[in-house]
């Protein structure tokens, strides 16, 4: 039921942004509705599909498992702010080249953890790309081209290729 | 066999066709900037959420919403029997086409007795979701608990419990067709083999849940409805009669669609209760359906039990077949698309690839207290394939034959159409042969075969699959929606147009959820007026704004949205050409356009460029002859004329390891080689057979909608309903054999569907090959781990 406000002051994208949330709003429920970045996605809310992930104090995780009210302070960066910064336009023009989306309802959960891998790993096995991204749900590619998109990526940062 | 059909401005240099045209949205997509019904707030919108049944069957005797209506926040609350008093009259989900079903009226909510755990009783309205699920919280239902039909085996036993006491039966509908003559091949069989296949109930997992954003002018009673919806143009009439409102006046609206496969393509009470209190309120309404709403209340599909036999002979020819399917559908049929199409497709479509002319088929479909099954994709087609191909390959292990020799030996040859299939459908156009035969050398099929005997005999258990498919796409009218009723066109329309600036417009009736729809009728709409890519803008999904036209179902929208798309185009080029031959006092046959420029037919001499030509058309008319009556806007329809469906066919491999001691099976690999006729954009076709493909890999091996005995759904969350992810799921291998169809000038088949028909039986066939030395068979799917150590009697 309704609580008291939460006041938080935490950083989005790079914005210094202040707030007042109930104690049981979610931060993508926060991200969606009160400072209308609709990129990150809402599929399951109990923490199985990815598609809300977004990256908190530098890690990725998933926005419907923690509170608006726990982000008093952090740092939140959303598929806008990868986009804005042009950190993975590299990933995001070969997903579009290799298709790898259809609906794109999954994408910007799927591009964050792969902007995580790519960041964490210079160089993987396909199998190991498979693992890393086994905890977001697409239902439309059957995810051998999201593989393909990620992989050549990894290749072409590794050899220099932009 | 259907001809190559060579089309002039398809196969020129500049053509689009054949190439690998990146999609718009998708460039929007990958930046977050996709725009999904729940993305899109009107200014003073209010939030639904419902109070559903908890129960599969119960009388409503009460019903108390003072505490909800006093919320301060809330602004509606209504009951299923105000619900009932704006509708015109009860969904009936029946087609005339099928003549003796049976259904019981529906309303979009429950009034007096509930018939599914699910189903919406009460709507409550509020100004965020958060307080409309706090205020429902708040309202009191009494029920008093009635006898449940949980069972689809237990619904036609005499004496069963029933969904609806006025149908006096449970039986929604049965259908026998008897070809040939089954009993004689029967009897004189050379050899019989036979099995009794499980198929579990499973649901879409839309990733985007169903959607609705709601919003009524009372006074000039205009509805516009933004929708994460397939068929725009059939949610508009299917409202409009529903809620009684003047059909012209309601827009739908079909924004980015996050996933479909055949959910968005259904009635749902929830999203008409949220229309009406719009419509109550005069003010935006938002639904939004959540996870576990979904796993309750949309359409699931697949719960089939189906017995077969084959008959075959020494020479490993097909004799016979005979079907015999129980359908478990839920409390009510379907609106308008009705609960019944799953099983006719199996009787349509079971062991159709093979040139056997005795069949036998019994389709009975059983209600019970469970949510309605309807259309998901590829219909009826994972489970006729998975027992036609199982009973294929029995027969083979029986006469000691390849299964890639079996299949050999009984398709249909690539010169034999057009001809009738066993079930008495018309086939064209088809390419059994050429399309096992590229499996062979794709798969390796020689080397892999020694692969496995290799491993076998180091205790691994590796298994290959073949599977040979028919897949039913682009209905025709002759067929069931429109002929038995339904407001669901099977026609599809395109209007292309030429602007002042030059630029080209083309809208068409058919949408796009991701399947580049909209880059397809790009690409045929530049090729064929010669213009670049970037001059065409496609216009998709949005009733006000497209000729009236069925939406995407059943793979349809190239196939028939692709040609009418193909014949506006020809038509606006001819007038193209005729304007600028009076301009440029030339023979219209002795001038083209390319490349965005009007030029001399067989050289690159540029006359006038389209901005000038458009410009001189729309603001210039004075220059043109008075004889010239410029339209600058080309509507084509197109639609099938006898056919029911354009038959397409292909086969897929598999490639497994089973694990006998855990029941874990292991994909390695899969291939299909499929033939969609002209394939427009490669890699988009190729990523709709590879995502069809893992969507019937979940089928085959996790999903399952799982109700106890009270008709409980047990698992409604993705916690608990397993979907396949990228680590279990293999590297895909496509190819296309393109032969056209002969129904268009396009060429083009349907391609959505197939790897989603045949991806459960070549798994299951490829499982059963690895524990072949094991002894034991599987007839069910999900092929969980239980079901694979049941099958070796491990447990």
């Amino acid at each position: 039921m309704e609580d008291e406000k939460i006041q938080i002051a935490l950083r989005v994208n790079g914005e210094q942004i202040t707030a007042s949330v109930e104690a049981r709003t979610h931060l993508v429920d926060f991200l969606r509705s009160e400072l209308e970045l609709t990129g990150s996605h809402l599929g399951c809310e109990h923490g199985i599909c990815g598609a809300c992930s977004v990256r908190l104090d530098g890690v990725v995780v998933r926005g419907c498992l923690v509170l608006a009210a726990q982000c008093d302070g952090a740092e939140v960066t959303t598929i806008e702010g990868l986009t804005e910064s042009g950190e993975i336009s590299d990933l995001q023009e070969r997903f579009v080249n290799r298709n790898a989306l259809q609906c794109g309802f999954c994408t910007p959960g799927m591009l964050m953890t792969a902007a995580e891998l790519l960041e964490r790993k210079k160089s993987v096995p396909r199998e190991e790309i498979r693992e890393f991204m086994s905890g977001n749900f697409c239902r439309c590619t059957g995810y051998h081209a999201i593989i393909d998109a990620i992989e050549e990526t990894m290749n072409d940062r590794r050899s220099g290729v932009q | 066999m259907g001809g190559e059909t060579t089309i002039g401005p398809l196969d020129r240099q500049h053509s689009y066709v054949g190439r690998n045209l990146p999609r718009e949205k998708a460039k929007r997509a990958v930046k977050g900037r996709g725009r999904y019904t729940d993305d899109i707030t009107l200014p003073r919108t209010v939030h639904a959420a419902f109070v559903r049944s908890p129960y599969a069957h119960a009388n409503i005797c009460e019903i108390n919403i003072e505490k909800a209506i006093a919320h301060p926040e809330v602004v509606l609350v209504m009951t299923g029997s105000e619900m009932r008093e704006m509708c015109t009259g009860p969904w009936l989900g029946t087609l005339s086409v099928f003549e003796t079903m049976k259904t019981a009226p529906q309303y979009p909510m429950a009034v007096d007795r509930v018939c599914w755990q699910g189903e919406p009783v009460v709507m409550v309205v509020a100004e965020s979701r958060a307080v409309a699920e706090d205020a429902a919280e708040l309202v009191s239902v009494v029920y008093e608990e009635l006898p449940v039909v949980a069972h689809k085996e237990d619904a036609l036993e005499p004496g069963a419990n029933l969904v609806h006491k006025e149908l006096n039966e449970n039986l929604a509908y049965e259908k026998v067709i008897d070809n040939g003559d089954v009993g004689k091949a029967f009897d004189e069989a050379d050899h019989i083999v036979e099995g009794v296949f499980k198929f579990g109930r499973h649901t879409a997992v839309s990733l985007e849940t169903r959607a609705l954003l709601a919003s009524y002018e009372k006074d000039t009673e205009e509805l516009t409805i933004y929708t994460s919806s397939q068929t725009p143009h059939m949610i508009q009439a299917i409202i409009a009669k529903t809620l009684g409102l003047p059909e012209h006046k309601c827009r739908v609206v079909a924004p980015f669609v996050g996933g479909s496969f055949g959910l968005k393509i259904h009635s749902f009470g929830d999203e008409f209760a949220a229309t009406a209190a719009s419509i109550k309120l005069g003010r935006p309404v938002k639904f939004i359906a959540d996870r576990l709403e979904s796993f309750l209340t949309d359409i699931h599909a697949r719960e089939n039990k189906v017995a077969g036999k084959m008959a075959i002979s020494d020479e490993g020819k097909i004799q016979a077949l005979e079907i015999d399917i129980l359908s478990g559908v839920g409390a009510y049929s379907q609106y308008p698309r009705t609960s019944v199409f799953e099983a006719n497709q199996i009787l349509n479509i079971t062991g159709g690839p093979y040139k056997h002319q005795n069949y036998k088929a019994r389709m009975r479909v059983a209600y019970m207290h469970k949510v309605p099954t309807s259309q998901y994709r590829a219909v009826g087609h994972p489970i006729g394939n998975s027992v036609g191909e199982a009973l294929v390959d029995m027969a083979a292990e029986k006469v000691g034959l390849d299964p890639i020799e079996i299949r050999r030996r009984n398709v249909m040859e690539d010169d034999s159409y057009p001809r009738k299939t066993a079930s008495g459908i018309e086939v064209a156009d088809m390419s059994h042969q050429a399309c096992l035969e590229t499996l062979v050398e794709r798969m390796c099929y020689k080397e892999l075969l020694a692969e496995r005997d290799a491993r076998r005999e180091k205790g691994i258990y590796r298994g290959i699959g073949i599977a040979a498919f028919i897949k039913g796409t682009a209905p025709g009218p002759a067929g069931y929606y429109g002929a038995g009723g339904a407001p669901i066109a099977s026609q599809d329309a395109a209007t292309v147009k030429i602007e002042p600036s030059g630029n080209i417009i083309c809208s068409v009736g058919v949408t796009d959820q991701g399947q580049g729809v909209d880059t397809v009728m790009q690409q045929i709409t530049a090729s064929v007026l010669g213009v670049p890519d970037e001059m065409v803008r496609v216009i998709e999904g949005d009733t006000d704004a497209t000729p009236y036209g069925g939406g995407t179902y059943a793979s349809r929208a190239t196939a028939i949205g692709g040609e009418a798309t193909y014949q506006a185009a020809l038509a606006l080029r001819a007038e193209l050409l005729v304007i600028a031959g009076a301009l440029l006092q030339a023979n219209p046959e002795q001038i083209d356009i390319l490349n965005g420029n009007i030029v001399d037919a067989g050289t690159d001499n540029i006359r006038i460029s389209l901005s000038e030509l458009g410009r001189i058309a729309h603001f210039q008319v004075a220059q043109l002859p008075n004889e010239i009556e410029p339209q600058l806007s080309h509507t084509k329809r197109f639609r099938l004329r006898d056919a029911l469906y354009i038959f397409t066919n292909g086969i897929q491999g598999a490639y497994v390891e089973v694990d006998p001691d855990t029941g874990f099976i292991t994909l390695l690999n899969h291939w299909v080689v499929e033939d969609c006729g002209r394939v427009i954009n490669p890699i988009l076709a190729d990523e709709q057979v590879r995502g069809g493909c893992v969507q019937g890999i979940g089928g085959a091996l996790y999903e399952h909608c799982i109700y106890d005995d009270q008709a409980q759904l047990l698992n409604g969350s993705l916690v608990d309903y397993i979907v396949p992810m990228a680590s279990e799921m293999p590297d895909i291998d496509v190819a296309h054999v393109q032969t056209h169809t002969g129904v268009s000038e396009l060429g083009s088949k349907g391609v959505g569907e197939s790897g989603t028909g045949a991806a459960p039986a070549v798994v299951m066939n490829a499982v059963n090959d690895a524990i072949t030395p094991l002894g034991g068979r599987v007839f069910e799917q999900p092929m969980t781990p239980e079901v694979i150590l049941k099958a070796l009697g491990k447990i």
